[in-house]
């Protein structure tokens, strides 16, 4: 349950990134966080695991108030949030196994991480998430070693492997082709259901956030103007959240390629069955 | 219709207006005239000097190894050893000096006192730190050994410090929002992407290290630098070339090894 009240952030060039943002974020549901650049959606999430310090309001997570936290406790509750970013941020030079056990920073002291003799539940728990996503076989490659959506899965399951109570994810899908921007909104979907966990996904497509998110949140130059259902979101709340488009040609857009996929992936049943 | 011109030069980048370039050309043309009529050439004395460079160059090209080679190997061993101990103790002491200096993730006053040591290691020339430590420790390797140390401080220092401040900050943050301690973020996100080029820019060092210590050899900080000033202040130029030979023989060799080294690492 994470509690936002209030908050601002006005950086110190007087830019208003954020002005009076208030909501609240039960268990298991993933919101997804929409609006145009610069209206403030990375530096919301940001607000809220303090890697952007918040000018005023208070973010409470499972009842803890996180603003205001001492260097040694904000490492603590940062640990309880995982955080996904765009173009993944991995450690490029690091083995998979080893990003993946960066989510367990905040619990290991220094010299086992420094001698990477990590204890055998967090190597447990990373083999059997490297395995929900779908990375068995690439342990130990380096990370800079593979495609796109593989390294989006390695960032998943850095931040699982936090074991969090909370997700953030930043634009996890804005440098992948759609389909596999498709299949990273599925996986971080499910694995939120699958642990309740809350997550707020801040999100550049508003058609991938009406399919795969409970509830959209539209902020506009720093404020919210839209919290509700996906499907209340009709072409006067985007507009307002965007100025003027043509919503419907992007839908439509968006439908037909829905449409080409499920014929490429009817196509390639058909080759398989067909040998 | 409209028709586009098909010619475009390119604007000249500093002074626009034509008639100062003009003057300005002028200036530059004129004192170098002036400057290259003031310099006195005493041909007798170049005469000299081309007849004691072609006695230096026969010696060079019959490099006499045996006569001196005990005095020889002595400073090569010297050198090599001074070289080895001050690039492993320059780094050792750059590193924790590198990282206070890159101001993406040390506080201002860390980067404060970090820069100033690596400006002041960096400002001072090695001849002149070695004529100084040879006036306080006396002549021999100990005072190369320090002079190169001090050398390598600045150089490692500054190169680290700046390639840490080019680190991809992605990868800090997200490793930042792990929960992870400063000493983690240094050693999970920041060391990955610097290591490569520290290993590098280290073995390079190394190689420095031994040309400069044929040079501040001749200063008296010991070395093969020391044989070779003894060489030429007794006209023994055969020996002088053998030492020469061997010095860019050792610089190329750890020249191709180091750029082997570079490239095997990535």
């Amino acid at each position: 349950m994470l509690d936002v009240s209030g908050l601002t952030k006005t950086y110190r060039t007087g830019d208003k990134a954020l002005a009076d943002v208030s909501f609240s974020l039960p268990e298991g549901q993933v919101v997804g966080l929409i609006g145009p650049s610069g209206a403030g959606k990375s530096t919301l999430i940001r607000c809220i695991n303090r890697l952007v310090e918040p000018t005023s309001g208070s973010v409470r997570l499972n009842g803890q108030e996180l603003t205001g936290l001492g260097a040694r406790d904000l490492r603590r509750a940062r640990r309880r949030i995982g955080m996904i970013f765009q173009e993944y941020a991995l450690v490029e030079r690091l083995t998979v196994m080893e990003n993946v056990l960066s989510g367990r920073l905040g619990y290991v002291a220094f010299w086992r991480s420094f001698t990477r003799r990590f204890p055998g539940a967090d190597i447990a728990r990373a083999y059997r998430l490297l395995d929900r996503v779908g990375l068995s076989d690439h342990v130990d490659k380096r990370a800079d070693a593979l495609s796109g959506g593989q390294r989006q899965r390695v960032g998943i399951a850095r931040a699982l492997e936090q074991e969090p109570e909370l997700l953030l994810v930043d634009e996890p899908t804005a440098s992948l082709d759609p389909r596999t921007s498709r299949q990273i909104m599925r996986l971080l979907t499910e694995v939120c259901r699958e642990s309740r966990l809350p997550a707020i996904v801040n999100i550049h497509d508003v058609v991938l956030a009406q399919q795969f998110t409970d509830r959209i949140i539209g902020l506009r130059a720093g404020r919210m103007v839209f919290d509700g259902r996906p499907d209340q979101l009709t072409k006067s709340v985007l507009t307002e959240i965007y100025g003027e488009e043509d919503w419907n040609a992007m839908r439509r857009g968006a439908a037909e390629q829905a449409q080409a996929e499920a014929d490429e992936a009817a196509q390639a049943r058909a080759l398989v069955t067909s040998l | 219709m409209t028709t586009y011109p098909t010619r475009w030069r390119r604007p000249p980048l500093l002074i626009r207006a034509r008639p100062w370039r003009v003057v300005f050309w002028l200036v530059v043309l004129t004192y170098l005239v002036i400057g290259i009529g003031s310099v006195e050439i005493n041909w007798t004395r170049v005469a000299v000097g081309l007849e004691r460079g072609a006695r230096f160059v026969s010696g060079f090209l019959q490099p006499d190894f045996s006569t001196r080679w005990r005095d020889i190997s002595a400073g090569l061993i010297e050198s090599l050893t001074m070289t080895l101990t001050s690039t492993v103790a320059g780094v050792l002491i750059s590193i924790p000096i590198g990282i206070g200096a890159a101001r993406n993730i040390s506080p201002l006053w860390a980067y404060g006192i970090c820069r100033s040591i690596i400006a002041v290691s960096r400002s001072l020339q090695e001849i002149i730190v070695a004529i100084l430590l040879v006036a306080f420790f006396g002549f021999g390797a100990f005072a190369g050994f320090l002079t190169l140390t001090f050398a390598t401080i600045g150089f490692i220092g500054k190169l680290l410090a700046d390639d840490i401040e080019e680190c991809d900050p992605k990868q800090i943050e997200a490793v930042r929002a792990t929960g992870a301690s400063w000493w983690q973020v240094v050693h999970y996100a920041v060391q990955p992407q610097v290591m490569p080029r520290m290993i590098g820019l280290s073995v390079y060092r190394l190689d420095i290290n031994f040309r400069e210590s044929a040079v501040i050899g001749i200063v008296g900080a010991g070395g093969i630098g020391g044989t070779l000033e003894t060489a030429l202040s007794r006209y023994e130029y055969s020996s002088a070339g053998a030492i020469l030979l061997i010095i860019i023989a050792i610089v190329m060799a750890s020249e191709y090894a180091s750029s082997q080294m570079r490239g095997w690492l990535k």
